[in-house]
This record gives C-alpha cells, sequence and structure tokens, in this order.
C-alpha cells in the first residue's frame, strides 16, 4: 500500500486550507448581502414612516389629505380576507395532501397531478387575479367582495399548503402508521390520531407562511378590481373592501411627498402583522417539534 | 370485558387438554401460500401449521422470506403495494386471505411487536390506551385498568408507574420495546407476531424481552422471526427454517438444533453459511 504520497500531500495543504476559507467566506458575504438589503429596506421605512405612525392612523379612513389618511378600511379588510382564505385554503389544501400521501396509489396519473400542484406554485399571482376576476367576480356573480379575493388568494396559495402539508405527511415515519394499523386501526383512525398529530407543526409552519404570502399579495386584487377609496368598514362576507397593499400601492402612486411617508407607515403596519404571523409559526415549530 | 372471559374459557379449555394430554389446536394452518412481490417469488408453497400457547422460531438467512411469512399472518405484506399471493392461511379455520375477511378484525387478534420499537410521540398511558380507544373503549376507569395490566404484562409496570402521562420517548430502547409488546398486550390478542423483536437491543433488554417471551406464551400464541440461532434455541419451542422463499424443515426446537434431517438447516444452524 503506498496510494497516498504523503509528500504531495503536505505540499497541497496549503491550497487546500486556502479554498476551504475562500468559500466560507464567500458564503459569509452572501448573506450579510441579504442582510443588508433587509436592514436598509427597514430602515428606510422606519424613519420616513414612523412618523405617520399613531393611533389615528389605524383608526382613519383614506384621504386627500396626507395627515388624515388612515389604514383602518384596509386592515379590517385585509383581516376579513383572511378570515376567508385560512378556513377555505388549508382544508383544500391538507385535504388534498393527505388525499395524495395516504391514499392515492403511485401511478401516472398521481405524478402528473404532483407535477401539476409544483407548476402552479410558480404561475404568476396576476394570473390567478385573472382566473378569480372570471369565474368569482363575473361568473358567480360575487362581485368585488371578501368572498371573491379570499377565494381568489385561497387559489394562489393552495399550491404551497399542498405541497407543504405533503411534505409534512410524509415526514412522518411509516413505522408509526404500522403500529397502528397493526393494532386493527382503520386508515382513517390512524390518520386522525397518528398521521396528523405528529405532521400538524409542519403543517401549521407551512401554511401560516402561505398565510403572509396572501396578506401581501396586490397584483390579484388590482386585476379583481379592489377598490382603493373606502369609506366604510366591510360589513359581510359580501361587502365590497379594499386591502392593506392596495392602500400602499395607491399612496405610493401620488404625486404629493408626504404620501411617501403615509405609504411606508402603511408598509411598517403590513410588516409587523407578517411578522407576527411568522413568529408564530416558528413559536409553533419549536413547541412541538417531535423527535422521531 | 368480554374478551377477558372468553380468554379464561380458552385458558380452562387449555389446562384441560394440558391435563388430558391432548394435542394442542392450531391457531394457524397454512396451505399451499405462495407470494410474489412483483415478479419476485418470495414465497414458495408455504405449508406450516403453528400451534397455540407455544413459542414458534422463524430462522433463515436475510431475505430467505421469514419476515415476508410473519407480516402474511395479520396481512400487514398488504401495505407493499404489488403484493400478489395464492394459497389459503386459515387462522382459527377462517382463511383470511379471503376478500371478506376483515383485516381490521384480524389484527385485533393477532397483534404484531416490529423490529425497531416504535412508540407513537405521545405519553406512555396514550401509548397503551391507544389500541383499546380505536376499538371504541372510552371508560377512564376501564381505559386505567388496561394500562396497568398490559404493563404489568409486559414487565414494565415498576419501571414507568410514576411517570405514565411522560412522553414514551423518554425511555430506553429496551424500554420502549416492551412498551410496544404492553401496547400489543392492551388490544388482547390471542396471537403476538415478533418481527426480530430485540434486534435493535442491547443484550440486557434482549434477556429481559426474552424472559417475557417465556411468560406470555402462558396466555399467547408467539411466532417469532429471529435472526439470532441462539436465541430460537433459548426460547421457542419449534423451529422453523426458511430459505430461498421455502420452509426447509419445521420440527422441535430441540430436533432442528441438535439432530436437523436436511443438511442445509444443519449448514445453518451449525454457522456454515447465513
Amino acid at each position: 500500500m503506498a496510494y497516498i504520497n504523503h509528500e504531495v500531500v503536505e505540499r497541497q495543504m496549503t491550497k487546500r486550507r486556502t479554498k476551504n476559507t475562500v468559500f466560507k467566506n464567500l458564503f459569509l458575504g452572501a448573506t450579510l448581502l441579504a442582510l443588508l438589503a433587509l436592514v436598509v429596506l427597514m430602515y428606510r421605512m422606519i424613519t420616513q414612516g414612523a412618523g405617520y405612525l399613531s393611533l389615528d392612523f389605524l383608526q382613519n379612513f383614506s384621504s386627500r389629505f396626507p395627515e388624515k389618511a388612515g389604514i383602518s378600511a384596509g386592515l379590517v379588510g385585509s383581516l376579513a380576507m383572511l378570515a376567508v382564505v385560512t378556513p377555505v385554503s388549508l382544508f383544500l389544501g391538507v385535504g388534498a395532501a393527505i388525499y395524495l400521501e395516504e391514499y392515492a396509489k403511485k401511478n401516472k396519473v398521481t405524478t402528473f397531478i404532483q407535477m401539476n400542484i409544483s407548476n402552479l406554485a410558480g404561475v404568476p399571482s396576476i394570473v390567478f387575479g385573472l382566473l378569480g376576476l372570471t369565474i368569482f367576480v363575473r361568473m358567480l356573480g360575487m362581485g368585488k367582495s371578501i368572498l371573491a379575493a379570499g377565494l381568489t388568494m385561497s387559489l394562489l396559495i393552495l399550491p404551497v399548503i399542498i405541497v407543504a402539508a405533503q411534505e409534512a405527511v410524509r415526514s412522518v415515519p411509516g413505522s408509526l402508521r404500522e403500529a397502528s394499523y397493526g393494532m386493527g386501526a382503520t386508515k382513517w383512525q390512524t390518520i386522525y390520531k397518528v398521521v396528523l398529530p405528529a405532521a400538524i407543526p409542519g403543517i401549521l409552519t407551512g401554511s401560516i407562511l402561505a398565510l403572509s404570502r396572501a396578506i401581501g399579495e396586490t397584483a390579484p386584487l388590482v386585476v379583481i378590481g379592489i377598490p382603493v377609496i373606502v369609506q366604510f368598514l366591510p360589513d359581510g362576507i359580501l361587502s365590497e373592501f379594499t386591502a392593506l397593499p392596495m392602500l400602499i400601492f395607491d399612496w405610493a402612486k401620488r404625486p404629493q411627498e408626504e404620501f411617501q411617508y403615509v405609504a411606508a407607515a402603511g408598509i411598517l403596519v403590513l410588516m409587523m402583522l407578517l411578522i407576527f404571523m411568522n413568529s408564530i409559526a416558528v413559536f409553533i415549530r419549536n413547541k412541538f417539534q417531535n423527535r422521531y | 370485558m368480554v374478551q377477558a372471559i372468553v380468554r379464561e374459557e380458552q385458558q380452562t379449555k387449555q389446562e384441560m387438554k394440558v391435563l388430558q394430554n391432548q394435542p394442542r389446536e392450531n391457531v394457524y394452518e397454512t396451505n399451499n401460500l405462495n407470494l410474489w412481490y412483483g415478479d419476485k417469488h418470495a414465497l414458495k408453497d408455504i405449508n406450516l401449521n403453528i400451534q397455540e400457547n407455544n413459542v414458534t422460531a422463524i430462522i433463515g438467512p436475510s431475505g430467505c422470506g421469514k419476515s415476508t411469512y410473519l407480516k402474511t399472518l395479520n396481512r400487514m405484506v398488504e401495505l407493499v403495494p404489488s403484493v400478489r399471493t395464492t394459497g389459503e392461511i386459515n387462522y382459527r379455520q377462517r382463511n383470511i386471505l379471503d376478500k371478506g375477511y376483515s383485516v381490521e378484525e384480524l389484527r385485533t387478534k393477532v397483534g404484531m411487536v416490529f423490529q425497531k420499537p416504535n412508540p407513537f410521540p405521545k405519553s406512555i398511558y396514550d401509548n397503551i390506551a391507544y389500541g383499546p380507544r380505536i376499538h371504541g373503549i372510552k371508560n377512564k376507569k376501564v381505559l386505567d385498568q388496561i394500562v396497568e395490566q398490559s404493563l404489568r404484562g409486559a414487565a414494565i409496570w415498576d419501571e414507568v408507574k410514576d411517570r405514565l402521562h411522560d412522553n414514551a420517548y423518554g425511555l430506553s430502547g429496551g424500554q420502549q420495546q416492551r412498551i410496544c409488546i404492553a401496547r400489543c398486550l392492551a388490544i388482547e390478542p390471542d396471537v403476538i407476531l415478533m418481527d426480530e423483536p430485540t434486534s435493535a437491543l442491547d443484550p440486557i433488554s434482549t434477556l429481559k424481552v426474552e424472559e417475557l417471551v417465556q411468560e406470555l406464551k402462558e396466555n399467547y400464541s408467539i411466532i417469532i422471526v429471529t435472526h439470532n440461532m441462539q436465541q430460537a434455541a433459548r426460547i421457542s419451542d419449534k423451529t422453523a427454517f426458511f430459505l430461498n422463499g421455502e420452509v426447509i424443515e419445521f420440527d422441535a426446537t430441540d430436533k432442528i438444533f441438535s439432530n436437523p434431517s436436511d443438511k442445509r438447516t444443519e449448514d445453518y444452524v451449525s454457522g456454515r453459511f447465513g
């Protein structure tokens, strides 16, 4: 045995170690650059918007005067839309994931469906907006309502929820299912009592991230024709409404400089909402993390 | 508890038979069983009769079909897609391979302990109560009794009685396996199938499980797959030797290990291959 020439190994050592350090720093740089972009964004928003953040800002409707403009209609509208999106997308998404993982036979048809779900996740949101406009707003006559927008957003995030839920269901070890079947449990009992409890942290984490995307999306709402100037709070699921990102979009378009600051304040509220939702996701993940 | 009463009756019948020196009844009669995984012929013309209140060991080299045969006895093998079987397996005189035989009913009578301990990520109590609960028992007092009796039956009550509501994952591997055995006892089975139950355990835990098997055979019929020949020799009454999907020899364990009639069995048990 003389395959390893220790002299050669030693000679190459410096080069190998340099490469090692270079790559470490390269990746560190990539991380810092991404963070820097976020920090700059946050800095701009806070310096510009913080001055306009007040209780009045949360309680007022939008206005021609920057100092009187507020986001109450958008905030309530967005939360009301979320109240439609959450049950619809969770029920459909988790249901489809369970069907695909636990019931469907693995054959060409399911592979094809699977592929298309992944593709759907990549379809631009504006396309979902057009779909929502055609089907929910016009064909089903829902108008520019919370229901129509909520269903459109549900379709938009459905593929993401399905994929996340499928992964969570798949990561439940087969040995747990075997244990349950081995005691005479039916498929449904096994899913309900073993698979779902073990998969729920993963399902919720993925779903909350998808829901926060639904809150931030603007394009589908623009296409549906959600109005901006709304001087009332929604009074039901078929009520017209406006949403946070719509207001921000509207203010940012206006010529007066002050409205840029109002937009920044709106973004701050939206960001706080998103950070709140994401921390719930992190909390759930840490609290219910199972070891198998 | 009707099942318990039936069991007692069975036991008395059993005792009378022993007194009268009658042969034990067969729990399983396998006739010309063939099984394919896709194109692979995994079990070939298996004919085996398994007696009640015995420990029957199944030995053989890896890939010989011993685990497949065990999983056919409670039809767990059907979890693998593309499995096809012919022939019949009569459990207490009824063919379990019949379309009409409900697997849920079968698995309530035939419990299984797996190779790797697989407790649920729940408390010890909920693990044991899982089986009774899925079969519709809700009464807290009854569940408490089942949990205690099952844990006692698996000789682990004293170790866990003060921490019944702790997660079962906090236990050692050997304890987890006995929890799994207790969980299996909680459905009050007639037969217990064990698929290499000690292969993931340390020697001391293995010893405990082996002692437990000796105690359990008073009340249950046990079929155990093992790759450990000493284990088969120590704990079983009868041994079947599988090779390439066929039963080469099936006889009293003493005979298999001291005076086998087939050359291949002799080679295997004396450690010449496998």
